[in-house]
């Protein structure tokens, strides 16, 4: 929790106690808690608080201070610590799991897995680029050239993505993989190239999920492919509640490159992404391969990630304090609060039911049934398309066909110049339309021509017409310029100044 | 006409007279090269200027030139027709000048529309003088020459009553509400089926006493037409029914230039058309509509429907109200505030004020920037026009794609005069009349704030907009203008 979230949750009526030295590893001394209008107190003093805030999941002496009745809101792992709902329901508390947020849109501004999974992918590369013996952006020296460190990444979710941006921003070939093909475009927008795996899967809770084996074994074997091509890889397959599925073999990673990298963000104890990780270690293979297996990556960029889980809270808060009256209201019908909730009031309520991330399902079934109607409907409106260009081509064919022969260059001329009014304007700014609209409007005040060579007509009408056609197209001529002119000469750039 | 008479001559001519002409090409090859240009500097900031300055130069040159060829060819004498040119660019001009200085910038719209309107007028001139010039003689030639002024004066017509009409909407001299007459789509083919008859009587007509009644019929129903098709198209629609008259009245100087046989006329027509044919399609987009629905005037089809339940401001909910003291304190404790703009802050003439605003923010560190909805507004980039007017840079008015899904970063938005363009229903429910269409997602933002006149009036599509009732939203009742100046005076 930062200083600035703190000053957020004091403006929604709450007050803030910090337990002294809370900030001093994220750089946060406890002087700038005080500015931001919390006090600072003892660890006792904080923990008897009716709401606590921490990160993990409290000591059991601390759960000891906390009064019955209170609420406490942190990490809790709930996925493979079922145990912990017992513990906290025995004490008669009521407790909120910041990490059990549904992957919902409205409920991402207070995931925390997803704002420290951005971290943890940010760090991976960080961490891999300091193990590997070699620059990541390729360069062209006086000494000669160095080519970009290749770097692959399996899983492209919000740590995936992160890793990706990172890699490419630091000059990497980034590849990366996942078993949902539709990612694929998410990969390329941030300079990586997709590899595609023989195996798909549709998820429904917005996380992948652990796959049959001899599924398994196929994408093992395009990992394991694409591992010995790259100096860098990073696994960040974590299935929650489960352990992580097992992504490089032993003899995938006995097959890499002397020199390779791995970071495992899955590293865990009951199983991670590679054979040979040891959870929070970095250990060196005997081919001389490097396997990163730290579980916590963010608590490295402590700054950050307090900021980020502070924010976090400070969302959570604003949907729990409808009144921004300091007043916490725990609304068990909203499917956020609820799947977040793990004990009420010292009764268990985990887990909660499902959330589904989208109405993609339900809208499935009917588009399913449109379907055929739809793609009828498309098929005769492509031939709808066609019919008119076809008939125009034939009307088109017809008149060059019949029109006398001194027409025929005009047509040419036409067609070329419509043409070139369609490319020439193609890429207009949006910001040029009016301009652009009004210079159109002068140029077609060109209908002047016509008038003004019929105004030397002897017959009178034609001339009293020609007279006032002149008349009218001057004033678009001239309008149209000025007030273009007018218009350009104040759109300016703020450096133009 | 008079090319052709030029034509015929040439076998005569001394060598002077072919020197004119040579003359004449040479200034349409130029004028033609110079539109050209212009059209594709006008695609560039940078360029822009430029490129309205080598129209400029086209358009000169097309001048001279022509009037150069008319007083050598005159059937009257040189000094009359010399006087008769001068006197009517004067008129034209003196006119054309002093609507471009006073017309304020809210107003672009509606001279933009009007203009388009006098192309129109003279392309049907144009052609009913062609006609009586060379009223029919046999021959596929005049079968030709006479279906191109049926079309020239067609289009001309249409034009100039849908510009009319739409300056009229433009103005709010006449309601923008669709028209909506029962088997409207039944009415407009009937008018087109009979004006393609007319233009086949007048391809079979042979002299002025035969081509004269069709050619004014047909006249009068392309007028009527050209009403009748803007009257259905709703006021929302209004960017795309400018860009697609502009676009017309290319097509009518392109017709014109066939009827005369003149290069210059068909190019600069066409450029102009397909340009104007381009711009509609882009502002279709931008409403992810289809052209075809839009010219059938189907908007507000549906809505009328929708809008006698939501239109008298169906409550949805409780909506919170601030005052604009309340404003700027919130905007004083922003680190990144987003302004969308929209009709609202041109009739309200706000520009300058919000202009104000963003300069006192940006001084004070706040980090202000505009989101721009492509169709805000009553014409293709309406609301750029008026933020640059007011000096505002216009490296900080973003297109809504660059915005669109940075509003969860920014603390406070300002909606001012927008509506339909940051409305959620678009994205939820797919009833909507407005169903689809990209919209700005500023409900994403930290805090909303809306300036609106008042709760009463839903947007031009008739659909009410949930964002108000957002817990997040606030609404800041009244005038813009006077709102966005009591926010300055509290910062």
């Amino acid at each position: 929790m930062t200083p600035d979230s703190a000053k957020k949750l004091i403006k929604m009526g709450y007050e803030v106690c910090v337990q002294s030295g809370a900030g001093t590893l994220a750089a946060f001394p406890d002087s700038e808690y005080v500015v931001a209008g919390a006090q600072i107190v003892s660890r006792e003093e904080a923990w008897s608080q009716e709401l606590v805030i921490c990160i993990d999941f409290p000591l059991d002496q601390e759960l000891d201070l906390m009064e019955a009745g209170s609420t406490l809101i942190c990490r809790m792992r709930m996925e493979s610590h079922a145990d912990r709902a017992d513990v906290l329901a025995a004490r008669g508390l009521t407790a909120l799991a910041m990490d059990a947020a549904p992957r919902i849109s409205r409920a991402q501004p207070l995931d925390v897995r997803s704002s420290m999974a951005n971290l943890s992918g940010y760090k991976a590369v960080i961490e891999a680029a300091n193990e590997l013996g070699r620059l990541f952006g390729g360069q062209m020296t006086a000494a000669g050239k160095v080519a970009p460190a290749k770097v692959y990444i399996i899983g492209v979710g919000v740590s995936g993505l992160a890793a990706i941006g990172t890699a490419s921003a630091m000059g990497a070939e980034v590849s990366a993989t996942d078993v949902r093909p539709e990612v694929a475009d998410q990969v390329e927008s941030l300079g990586g190239t997709f590899v595609p795996i023989p195996v798909t899967q549709e998820s429904t809770d917005g996380y992948a999920k652990a796959m049959g084996d001899d599924e398994q074994a196929r994408v093992q074997q395009v990992y394991a492919e694409q591992a010995r091509l790259h100096d860098v890889v990073i696994t960040t397959a974590q299935v929650p509640g489960r352990p992580s599925p097992l992504l490089l073999t032993e003899e995938a990673v006995r097959a890499m490159k002397p020199g390779s990298v791995i970071v495992d963000l899955g590293a865990s104890d009951q199983g991670s992404n590679t054979a040979l990780t040891v959870p929070d270690e970095v250990v060196r293979t005997d081919n001389n391969v490097t396997i990163i297996g730290y579980r916590n990556l963010p608590n490295k960029l402590p700054t950050q990630a307090s900021q980020l889980f502070g924010q976090n809270v400070v969302n959570l808060f604003k949907l729990l304090t409808p009144g921004r009256d300091g007043i916490c209201v725990l609304d068990e019908d909203d499917e956020v609060i609820r799947a977040m909730t793990v004990v009420l009031d010292g009764s268990i309520m985990w887990p909660p039911p499902p959330v589904s991330v989208s109405a993609k399902p339900a809208p499935a079934a009917t588009a399913d049934a449109k379907g055929a109607g739809a793609k009828e409907e498309a098929s005769k409106s492509r031939w709808h398309g066609l019919w008119w260009k076809v008939l125009l081509g034939i009307l088109a064919v017809a008149l060059i066909l019949v029109a006398p022969e001194s027409m025929q260059s005009h047509f040419v001329v036409f067609a070329l110049a419509v043409i070139v009014g369609f490319y020439v304007i193609t890429n207009v700014t949006h910001t040029l339309h009016t301009p652009l609209m009004s210079v159109t409007n002068a140029i077609s005040g060109i209908i002047i021509v016509g008038a003004l060579l019929q105004v030397g007509s002897a017959n009178p009408l034609i001339c009293a017409l020609a007279f006032v056609a002149i008349a009218i197209a001057s004033i678009n001529i001239f309008g149209g310029f000025l007030v273009t002119n007018r218009m350009l000469s104040m759109f300016q750039r703020s450096s133009d100044k | 006409m008079m090319e052709q008479t030029i034509v015929y001559q040439v076998g005569y001519l001394s060598g002077f007279y072919e020197g004119i002409l040579r003359f004449q090409s040479l200034a349409y090859l130029l004028a033609a090269v110079l539109f050209v240009l212009a059209l594709a500097g006008l695609s560039k900031q940078k360029t822009a200027r430029r490129g309205n300055i080598l129209g400029v130069i086209g358009m000169a040159c097309a001048l001279v030139a022509t009037i150069v060829v008319t007083v050598f060819w005159t059937e009257q004498a040189a000094a009359t027709t010399v006087g008769l040119m001068v006197g009517a660019i004067a008129i034209g001009a003196a006119i054309g000048v002093w609507r471009a200085v006073k017309v304020k910038m809210t107003g672009m719209p509606e001279l933009v529309a009007m203009l388009h309107s006098f192309v129109g007028a003279a392309a049907v001139l144009v052609g009913f003088n062609s006609f009586l010039a060379e009223p029919g003689a046999p021959g596929a030639e005049n079968a030709f020459h006479m279906g191109e002024v049926g079309l020239a004066v067609f289009i001309g017509a249409v034009t100039l009553t849908g510009s009319v009409v739409a300056y009229l909407k433009l103005a709010a001299k006449i309601s923008g509400r669709p028209l909506m007459l029962p088997g409207r789509n039944a009415i407009n083919a009937v008018m087109v089926l009979a004006c393609l008859i007319l233009i086949g009587c007048l391809v079979t007509s042979r002299g002025v006493e035969g081509g004269l009644v069709p050619l004014i019929i047909l006249t009068v129903i392309s007028l009527v037409l050209g009403v009748h098709l803007v009257l259905a198209i709703g006021g929302g629609d209004m960017p795309v029914v400018v860009s697609m008259l502009n676009s017309y009245s290319g097509w009518a100087a392109a017709m014109a230039g066939f009827t005369l046989g003149n290069d210059l006329l068909i190019i600069t027509g066409a450029l102009v058309g397909s340009s104007g044919a381009y711009l509609s399609y882009i502002m279709c987009q931008g409403m992810n509509r289809s052209f075809i629905s839009v010219i059938l005037g189907g908007f507000g089809a549906e809505a009328p429907k929708a809008a006698s339940g939501s239109g008298e401001a169906a409550v949805m909910g409780d909506y919170t109200e601030v005052t604009p003291e309340d404003v700027a304190e919130a905007l004083k404790n922003s680190k990144r505030v987003i302004i969308t703009p929209g009709y609202g802050m041109a009739v309200a003439q706000a520009q300058f004020p919000v202009a104000e605003l963003t300069r006192r923010l940006q001084d004070a560190g706040v980090d202000v920037a505009f989101a721009v909805h492509p169709v805000a507004g009553r014409m293709p980039g309406h609301m750029n026009v008026l933020l640059a007017e007011a000096k505002v840079p216009y490296d900080s008015v973003l297109d809504m794609d660059d915005v669109n899904d940075d509003f969860a970063d920014v603390d406070t938005v300002l909606v001012i005069g927008a509506n339909d363009t940051v409305n959620p229903s678009a994205e939820t429910e797919p009833d909507s009349p407005i169903a689809g269409m990209p919209v700005l997602r500023v409900w994403d933002a930290n805090h909303v704030i809306v300036f609106k006149r008042s709760m009463g009036n839903a947007g031009y599509a008739g659909v009410q907009n949930p964002l108000f009732f957002n817990e997040n939203t606030d609404m800041l009742l009244g005038d813009a203008k006077q709102s966005v100046d009591a926010i300055v005076a509290a910062l």
